[in-house]
């Protein structure tokens, strides 16, 4: 891990060079361009770093490097030369042997590119025997080796475990393990740490640099996080509505971005508010123990919020940060504690609150698309609350209606449509704007950015504090995105396997002396500099030691 | 969007199978005034041939489609049987719905102990086999129409419950469903304006088929005896008694069997665009 990842490299010959690329996607019976014209080149060993927001095409880019494009989607133009060969023009038996063999993908989500009724190995070294480059028992031998490179732990006896049995950053892993066991010159890396947490996403980028760096394979790594490429690619291109923006070396970009657009990339984690404090308690729970079934996933959990306060939570998946927002709003009663709302105790199940409890708690959910019935239109969503809280009909309810969506930024003009017409962004707003509808005291916000990019991030969040200013609601706000607590929090809470590991003001807990877990979830933030993952393992691996 | 506009945008096969549907109904209304015989009149001999080989054809009488095994008019019956065979089977059809949907949406909201009494109930229903079943409860209860629905329409039922529960099962775990709890919205009122909506696809589907699986249930027990009881002119009775016919080269339990077929895939074409036309919802037409 010594070595200089972006220092001197042996010159590699081109690998993939494409040209004018442009591809087109059918919509509702019409050919939109996705691609328009995007030039990119790659050598051996090189790792090139695409980033843009979602729809920007990235994904599409990646893709084609690979001669593929998605079905309803069709290439009008440019080249795609792989080692002197267009793909765009070999036929389908020739493109065969290259993917896979010479060219190798790494998705998103690892779990959904593992078929679960197979073991791990014979998954992944199905490309290698396919090609029958050696016997089983050599190919077997060699992704034990590369299981002990990514990592892995127990790498002689992991190959025979399920998918389901071994954790998302494993599982991630091991199938970047897949894409390597053909040693092919290209891998392309599909935004494979963006489902992980902070934590585990460390384990993958090492791990994923130091095996590209090992065997000089060509990356094309795709992601809309700019930390994240800094910390592997040499060179990053930027693309916007299927164009390149801006491409650069990293350094250079990280350190003077020509673009605006390059920029604003990373806006969100330069949002700041005044940290606040409240005398007046409008939720507070006290030693909350819950669980499902046997599980117990809350261990004596004290939180309060104060008014016109947002509360962060804090933790990776599986803390329990979700578990707490089901306690809190009722649908899951605790075992053991106390939750008092406004002064007054609060049933712990849904059915003892009263209309006026049910109301004063709202809820936004991470992903806008579960939480929006698709047969609802924007008119019916704001409508249900005003009518059964508020007993509001008729012209009042529709002007309160457009009152509402103009404070989420939305124009009346969005009334009669579905969610499915609608962005992620705007449809995120929309849930805003129904929990505002009933005039909570107080609203749990359940990783509400961390299903959309950036920019649409860094405008949800503004709208959310803007909206606090304005009418004084709390939020009990729960993430797993640090750069979103230090922008809006004024209190953290800090949670670890079920408990609460730290707790108090933002800057009290942002600021050292850490506790142990606080200290690794703050480390583990990928820093706008792509030294920061060299510099971290070293710390860590110095720290193992002087430890040991 | 008004009905007129939803009409002209459908497309062909949807166009047709409206077509064809609703001169089904048609005959279903003026069948006294279409029928040129009577339900059970006897016109001439047994299977005389029709309008393509009319000069055998003995004078004074025009069987358009031939006569039957008894001599009786054949494209009378089938206007008459229209009669009997659609609106049993759409009667049916419905309240199987009607039974299956609801107990099925009440057992996947309820859940716990009630969901598993009902569908331990319905299970022991399936275990018989369904031609056995009906025969006993139709041989209890005597043969007569409403009978026959209800019989039908509570074996039918079985199934539809099945679907509606997976598919509210499903639809239950929705993130829009747990705020509408949190609203404090009554069960009545999710199932109707949460999941309902978002589960009619599937039920269309399944209510094409059932729709026409009752023709031949029909014909069946029709057949066995305990179906509807002769002379009453339907469908799939009209095959059956006719059947032997077409080992002598006689063309007619193919009308009866023609009929059946045409109402069926008319009835499956207006299905497949109806759910394709839900479907576009999700994706904001």
């Amino acid at each position: 891990m010594a070595a200089d990842p972006h220092g001197a490299r042996r010159k590699g010959e081109l690998l993939l060079d494409v040209q004018g690329l442009k591809i087109e996607g059918r919509t509702g019976g019409q050919w939109q361009p996705i691609v328009r014209g995007v030039d990119l080149t790659l050598q051996r060993g090189e790792v090139l770093g695409l980033i843009g927001e979602s729809g920007a095409g990235k994904s599409t880019v990646g893709l084609a490097a690979m001669g593929y494009v998605r079905a309803g989607c069709r290439f009008t133009g440019g080249s795609v030369m792989f080692n002197g060969q267009d793909l765009l023009r070999l036929d389908r038996p020739a493109q065969s042997t290259l993917r896979g063999a010479r060219i190798a993908y790494v998705a998103q989500s690892a779990a959904a590119a593992f078929n679960p009724a197979h073991r791990l190995m014979p998954q992944v070294i199905e490309a290698r025997l396919r090609d029958k480059r050696g016997e089983r028992a050599e190919a077997e031998a060699d992704a034990r080796r590369l299981f002990g490179k990514l990592q892995l732990p127990d790498p002689d006896r992991i190959g025979l475990r399920y998918p389901h049995e071994v954790s998302g950053g494993q599982l991630q892993r091991a199938m970047t393990a897949m894409a390597m066991a053909c040693r092919p010159d290209l891998i392309i890396f599909d935004e494979p740490t963006t489902a992980l947490d902070v934590t585990t996403q460390v384990e993958v980028l090492a791990a994923i640099r130091a095996i590209v760096e090992e065997f000089h394979t060509a990356a094309l790594y795709i992601t809309h996080d700019l930390a994240v490429v800094a910390q592997l690619a040499h060179r990053i291109l930027v693309l916007r509505h299927g164009q390149a923006v801006e491409e650069a070396p990293t350094r250079t970009m990280l350190a003077a971005p020509r673009e605006d657009y390059t920029r604003s990339l990373w806006a969100v984690r330069n949002l700041h508010k005044p940290q606040r404090a409240s005398g007046e308690v409008v939720l507070a729970m006290t030693g909350i123990h819950a669980g499902y079934g046997a599980a117990k996933v809350l261990d004596d959990v004290s939180i309060t919020v104060g008014r016109g306060c947002t509360v962060a939570v804090v933790g990776e998946s599986g803390s329990g940060k979700s578990t707490l927002a089901r306690v809190a709003t009722g649908l899951l009663p605790p075992r053991q504690g106390e939750i008092r709302f406004c002064g007054e105790p609060l049933s712990p199940s849904l059915k003892g609150r009263t209309p006026d409890q049910l109301r004063r708690i709202q809820m936004i959910y991470q992903s806008p698309d579960a939480a929006l019935n698709p047969r609802h239109t924007v008119r019916d969503v704001i409508a249900r609350p005003l009518t059964l809280f508020r007993g509001l009909s008729g012209p009042a309810r529709e002007s309160r209606i457009i009152e509402l969506l103009d404070m989420v930024q939305l124009g009346p003009h969005f009334l009669d449509r579905l969610p499915g017409a609608l962005s992620g962004g705007q449809k995120q707003r929309l849930c805003m704007a129904r929990a505002l509808a009933a005039e909570p005291d107080i609203v749990i916000c359940d990783e509400v950015t961390s299903a959309l990019d950036q920019i649409v991030q860094e405008e949800i969040l503004k709208l959310l504090l803007r909206l606090q200013d304005e009418l004084g609601v709390s939020y009990l706000f729960i993430t797993h995105d640090l750069a979103t607590v230090r922008a809006i929090a004024d209190t953290i809470v800090v949670m670890h396997r079920g408990r609460v590991v730290q707790q108090g003001p933002r800057d009290a807990v942002l600021s050292p002396p850490y506790p142990a877990y606080t200290e690794l979830l703050l480390s583990s933030v990928p820093a706008m500099d792509p030294d920061w993952l060299t510099n971290l393992l070293a710390a860590r691996s110095d720290a193992r030691s002087v430890s040991v | 969007m008004t009905v007129g506009r939803v009409l002209r945008q459908a497309p062909l096969t949807a166009k047709i199978g409206l077509i064809l549907i609703a001169l089904n109904l048609v005959a279903v209304v003026f069948a006294p005034w279409i029928a040129p015989y009577g339900e059970t009149q006897v016109v001439g001999d047994q299977w005389l041939p029709g309008f393509w080989d009319h000069a055998s054809m003995p004078d004074g009488i025009y069987a358009l489609l031939g006569t039957d095994q008894l001599g009786r008019d054949i494209f009378s019956r089938l206007v008459y049987g229209a009669r009997n065979s659609i609106l049993i089977a759409l009667g049916t059809t419905a309240l199987s719905f009607t039974v299956g949907v609801t107990t099925g949406m009440v057992a996947a909201t309820a859940r716990g102990v009630v969901d598993q009494i009902m569908s331990r109930i319905v299970d022991i229903l399936m275990g018989f086999p369904t031609l056995i079943f009906a025969l006993l409860l139709l041989a209890v209860l005597g043969s007569s129409i409403p009978v026959l629905i209800g019989v039908i329409a509570l074996l039918d039922a079985t199934r539809v419950f099945r679907l509606s529960r997976a598919l509210g099962m499903d639809l239950e775990a929705q993130d829009y469903v747990e705020l509408a709890r949190l609203r404090g919205e009554r069960i009545g009122w999710i199932v109707l304006h949460e999941i309902l909506p978002n589960a009619t696809g599937p039920l269309a589907a399944e209510f094409g088929l059932r729709f026409c699986f009752v023709f031949l249930f029909i014909a069946t027990l029709s057949f066995l005896g305990l179906g509807i009881q002769p002379p009453m002119a339907d469908w799939g009775s009209m095959v059956r008694e006719n059947a032997s016919a077409i080992s002598f080269g006689i063309l007619t339990p193919l009308f009866p069997a023609a009929a059946i077929a045409i109402l069926t895939v008319a009835v499956n074409l207006v299905v497949d665009w109806f759910i394709r036309f839900t479907g576009d919802a999700h994706h904001g037409r």
